[in-house]
């Protein structure tokens, strides 16, 4: 029970960070290489907290995630 | 279909926006044009969807109507499709139920009734040998019996089956034995009476008859007799040639002879009458005879018959002898006319000829003269010339009249001829049945004596049969008797028997009690002792699962309680050889050892905190736990309102899986104190509602199983302190 408020602290630490951080790039580049245009902060902006929302997603789902494996089958007793 | 319509629709809008007008833009197209072509377009549009929801309507029905099965599946799928198909094809065909076979078991049993009806019908009259007699001929039966009984000779065969009968049925008129035996005595007495009547009037009437039919023979012959002289001597008088007085004579004697046979004649004719009428009435008294049915007369009868018959027949004979005489006398007198005739004419003739000779010319040669020779000689042999004439006519009429007679006496012949046959008929015929007659009488005595011989085979028969039985009968009742005897014996030596053994019985009984009660007092003794060691260990268990139960209430708030182990040690020293403590302390888990269990209050306020989280997370599962799918569950618990708790029902259906119920369920429970119930409702939590729940759910689990244990144990030891415990 307490993994999920956890869960939620950590989640939302990690956007905050993350947005922030997109935020901060995207000012970076828009200022560098998109002659101060508004698009790159906002693109940086969403980038983090998509990133952020991937994530907490993951993280969220990892209880219930399926790894599956792809097994080759090799034909060793067809030539016996 | 659909898509008809829909491309029907599609073609009808192509064609209002690229029709006529094409440069114009749609709108204008719409406005201008629509207006005119959609209307028939729509009509279009629905005159065909009437059309195929109809025809779809229609066809449903129609196979529905042909298809019961059909009918029943669209009823079940569509909600009033029943009231429908009711209204147009009236109720569904109902189900094939096997007619019942009854109205088939009705007529065996009436018949099988009747049939009882006419064997207890029967059985009341079940007797010995004569019961192949069927109810309905039975009553037939006996009449004719009694009747037919004087026929019978052995009366006691008699009197029994009339006994028989009397007894069979009781709807005919009973005639005791007696009775019917001094009536048949009586009717054999009248019947002898009426035989000796009989016979006396028979031969009576027969020797009447005979001597009358004698005279009546006598008579015709005496008759006979007469017509023969009286021809003899008219034959004689004719051809003979007598003088004159002897002439006379014999005339007289002819006169004499002639009435003579005219009186016999006359005298047999009366005798055969009164003979014939005799014979009449013997016949009809015979026919009386045989009319009474006696049968010893009948012998009497036919010689009776048999003298009438032969009577009858002679008296025919003789009148048909009189009758040729007469016959013959006829002729002769005819011819004997014939010839006076003729002599009268010549003597005629001759006195015309010659007037003075008289009578008798023979004497007159001398006194003749010549003239008179001459002609009577010319008459003469005129007279012999006529007769020659006459002879040669009469010879040529003899002819014929010979012929004419010959056929009159043809006819006359034949019948007489025939007459003659009838009457040998009769008489054969008369003959034939008189044979007959005594054949018949024959074989009947035959018969009778024949039947005597079997009758008195049957008696003997009879009376061995009756030996065999009462010899049958006499084993059968010694055998009873003996068996009674046997069995009455054995009774009594059984009874003996058993006296002795009962008191053999008691006697040992009572020494085997005594010997049990000194048994029980030792082993009393000794389970006292064994008693109050197993007290003492009960005691001992007791106190040991009261130093558990103590543990398990050292759990505070939050924490758990003190690890259980040392109590279970003890509990395990307390009760080393008892198998199911052992067992019991051996299975409680090992959490519980270790580390202590929760107590109820708090995993109760543990509960809403959990409650809170699953609510919160209730729309999450295995599938979809995107954060959006966070949100919207949530959003949900915040929105969704329900009450807190809420009473489980009996049974769990399976609507009340949902998370918040099962949470309303379980809130209830605990509140309640029912941590079971609770634990039971979390489990059936889903995908992160449980996950979330787990930790909690698996504490519950280990504090409720502790607690069973502890309770188990406790109660054991209760009982075992009961069992041992005795009372001051």
């Amino acid at each position: 029970m307490e993994d999920s408020g956890r869960k939620w602290d950590r989640c939302v630490s990690d956007s905050a960070v993350k947005t922030v951080l997109g935020l901060g790039v995207g000012a970076l580049f828009s200022v560098l290489f998109f002659k101060r245009r508004s698009w790159p902060i906002a693109f940086g902006a969403g980038m983090g907290l998509g990133m952020a929302y991937s994530n907490c997603q993951h993280d969220f789902k990892s209880p219930y995630l399926l790894h599956g494996h792809m097994v080759k089958v090799t034909h060793t007793h067809t030539q016996s | 279909m659909l898509r008809v319509c829909w491309k029907g629709a599609n073609a009808a809008a192509r064609n209002c926006l690229c029709g006529k007008v094409p440069v114009h833009p749609l709108q204008h197209c719409r406005r201008y044009t629509s207006a005119g072509n959609s209307g028939s377009a729509a009509g279009k549009i629905v005159a065909a969807s009437i059309l195929t929801v109809g025809g779809g309507l229609g066809g449903t029905i129609l196979y529905a109507k042909w298809d019961p099965k059909f009918r029943a599946n669209v009823e079940k799928s569509v909600p009033y499709s029943d009231q429908l198909f009711e209204m147009a094809l009236g109720p569904p065909p109902p189900p094939f139920i096997p007619m019942q076979k009854k109205p088939v078991k009705a007529e065996p049993l009436q018949i099988s009734s009747v049939s009882e009806a006419s064997k207890d019908s029967k059985q009341p009259k079940a007797k010995s040998k004569a019961k192949e007699k069927q109810p309905e001929p039975a009553p037939v039966d006996p009449k004719p019996a009694v009747e037919e009984a004087p026929a019978l000779p052995p009366q006691t065969i008699e009197a029994e089956e009339c006994h028989e009968c009397a007894s069979h049925e009781p709807a005919v008129k009973e005639r005791p034995g007696e009775e019917v035996a001094a009536r048949l005595a009586q009717q054999d007495k009248a019947e002898q009476d009426a035989l000796a009547a009989l016979s006396f009037n028979l031969e009576d009437t027969l020797g009447f008859s005979a001597k009358l039919t004698l005279q009546a023979i006598g008579a015709q012959e005496a008759a006979l007799t007469a017509i023969g002289t009286h021809t003899h001597r008219l034959r004689e008088a004719m051809d003979s040639e007598d003088p004159p007085d002897k002439k006379s004579a014999q005339w007289r004697e002819l006169e004499d002879a002639l009435s003579e046979r005219t009186r016999a004649v006359d005298q047999a004719g009366q005798s055969l009458l009164q003979a014939k009428e005799q014979l009449e009435k013997l016949r009809v008294v015979i026919n009386g005879a045989k009319e009474s049915k006696i049968e010893a007369a009948r012998p009497q009868i036919l010689a009776a018959e048999e003298n009438l018959h032969s009577m009858i027949v002679d008296l025919d004979k003789v009148v048909t002898k009189v009758q040729a005489a007469q016959t013959e006398a006829k002729i002769v007198s005819q011819y004997s006319e014939l010839v006076n005739e003729a002599k009268v004419q010549f003597q005629k003739e001759l006195s015309s000829i010659t007037p003075e000779v008289q009578a008798n010319w023979k004497g007159l040669t001398g006194k003749l003269s010549a003239d008179d020779l001459n002609s009577l000689i010319a008459h003469a042999h005129r007279r012999i010339d006529q007769l020659n004439r006459e002879l040669a006519e009469q010879r040529v009429r003899e002819q014929i009249r010979i012929e004419a007679a010959l056929e009159q006496q043809k006819h006359e012949h034949q019948r007489a001829v025939d007459s003659a046959v009838d009457k040998a008929i009769q008489h054969n015929h008369e003959q034939l049945r008189l044979e007959q007659e005594k054949k018949m009488q024959e074989v009947r005595e035959v018969m009778e004596a024949e039947m005597r011989t079997q009758l008195r085979r049957q008696a003997a028969a009879h009376t061995d049969h009756l030996r065999d039985v009462l010899k049958v009968q006499e084993q059968e009742l010694r055998e009873e008797a003996q068996e009674a005897l046997s069995s009455k014996m054995m009774e009594q030596e059984t009874q003996h028997r058993r006296l002795a053994q009962e008191q053999l019985d008691s006697f040992t009984l009572d020494m085997n009690s005594a010997y049990a009660r000194l048994k029980g007092m030792e082993e009393a003794i000794d389970s006292h002792v064994v008693a109050e060691e197993e007290a003492r260990k009960a005691h001992q268990l007791w106190l040991s699962v009261e130093a558990l139960n103590y543990t398990l209430k050292t759990a505070a708030a939050d924490a758990p309680t003190e690890p259980l182990e040392g109590a279970v040690r003890t509990i395990k020293e307390s009760c080393a050889e008892n198998e199911f403590a052992q067992a019991l302390a051996t299975a409680l888990p090992d959490e519980s050892l270790t580390r202590g269990v929760y107590s109820e209050a708090s995993l109760r306020a543990r509960f809403y905190g959990v409650r809170r989280l699953a609510r919160r997370v209730a729309l999450i599962d295995e599938t979809r736990n995107s954060l959006y799918q966070y949100f919207l569950s949530y959003l949900q618990s915040i929105l969704l309102f329900e009450k807190e708790q809420e009473a489980p029902p009996t049974k769990l259906a399976a609507q009340d899986l949902d998370t918040f119920k099962l949470l309303a369920y379980a809130t209830y429970s605990i509140e309640r104190g029912d941590l079971e119930l609770a634990a039971k409702f979390v489990n059936q939590l889903h995908g992160e509602s449980r996950r979330v729940a787990q930790d909690w759910l698996k504490e519950a689990r280990l504090t409720l199983e502790t607690k069973q244990v502890v309770s188990l144990l406790s109660a054991y030891a209760n009982a075992v302190g009961l069992g041992t415990t005795q009372a001051p």
